[in-house]
């Protein structure tokens, strides 16, 4: 156990999660997503208003967590596979910070827009 | 719990996602400005050959690779294994596909 809590004593422990949690997270939203895209053509009417809805602060907020989430895993996943194919970078920590710092860019420039 | 094959998927899947998850960041930020109805978002994708393409390819990529990054969290945490894990794997796939590129038909076919 004591190992276990060395490893996990570690920013890219950190990064290991973020990873494992944000791709979770995506793939339960996706059927949501194609769903509520799917109504475009059935029910016009309560898609319009699903996006009405969509307008509330509160509603942005989340999505700024979908972006979030989307560019996190995107960055981070960037970060996994230059890990993996090409040569080693002693810079990993960075790299993990410099993920996480791109997605909440992204995520804010979303949110500025859709306010 | 991966074999050589799904790990390739894995990977695979994600370098094609690069430049779609990029693109579709930038369609989201471009479109979300001043709200969106069902009527905007369909004048812009009906008919489009590059927004079916776009999106057909991008709903096939992430149907496998969720599907498998599902499998690899189903397997460390719940410790399923054997038939069970492979058949959530292909059930979560293909429902993935399916909701996924009927969701791009009916906001591309023309």
């Amino acid at each position: 156990m004591a190992v276990g809590w060395i490893s996990r004593a570690h920013p890219l422990w950190f990064a290991f999660l973020l990873h494992r949690l944000s791709g979770l997270a995506l793939a339960l939203f996706l059927p949501v997503h194609f769903s509520i895209l799917a109504m475009a053509l059935r029910h016009p009417a309560r898609l319009d208003g699903f996006l009405q809805w969509a307008q509330a602060p509160a509603v942005k907020l989340a999505e700024f967590g979908l972006v979030f989430l989307l560019s996190v895993h995107f960055f981070g996943g960037l970060r996994l596979l230059a890990l993996e194919f090409l040569p080693w970078s002693e810079r990993q920590k960075t790299l993990a910070l410099g993920a996480v710092s791109l997605a909440l860019l992204l995520g804010g420039v979303f949110l500025l827009r859709a306010w | 719990m991966l074999d050589v094959r799904l790990y390739l998927a894995q990977r695979l899947s994600a370098m094609l996602m690069v430049p779609l998850v990029l693109g579709h960041l930038v369609v989201m930020t471009y479109a979300i400005r001043g709200g969106l109805t069902t009527a905007q978002i369909l004048a812009r994708t009906r008919g489009s050959v590059f927004f079916m393409l776009f999106y057909g390819l991008f709903a096939l990529a992430v149907s496998v690779h969720a599907a498998i990054g599902l499998r690899v969290i189903l397997h460390e945490t719940a410790r399923v294994t054997g038939v069970w894990l492979t058949a959530f794997t292909v059930v979560a796939g293909i429902g993935l596909l399916l909701l996924g590129e009927h969701a791009v038909l009916v906001v591309t076919w023309p």
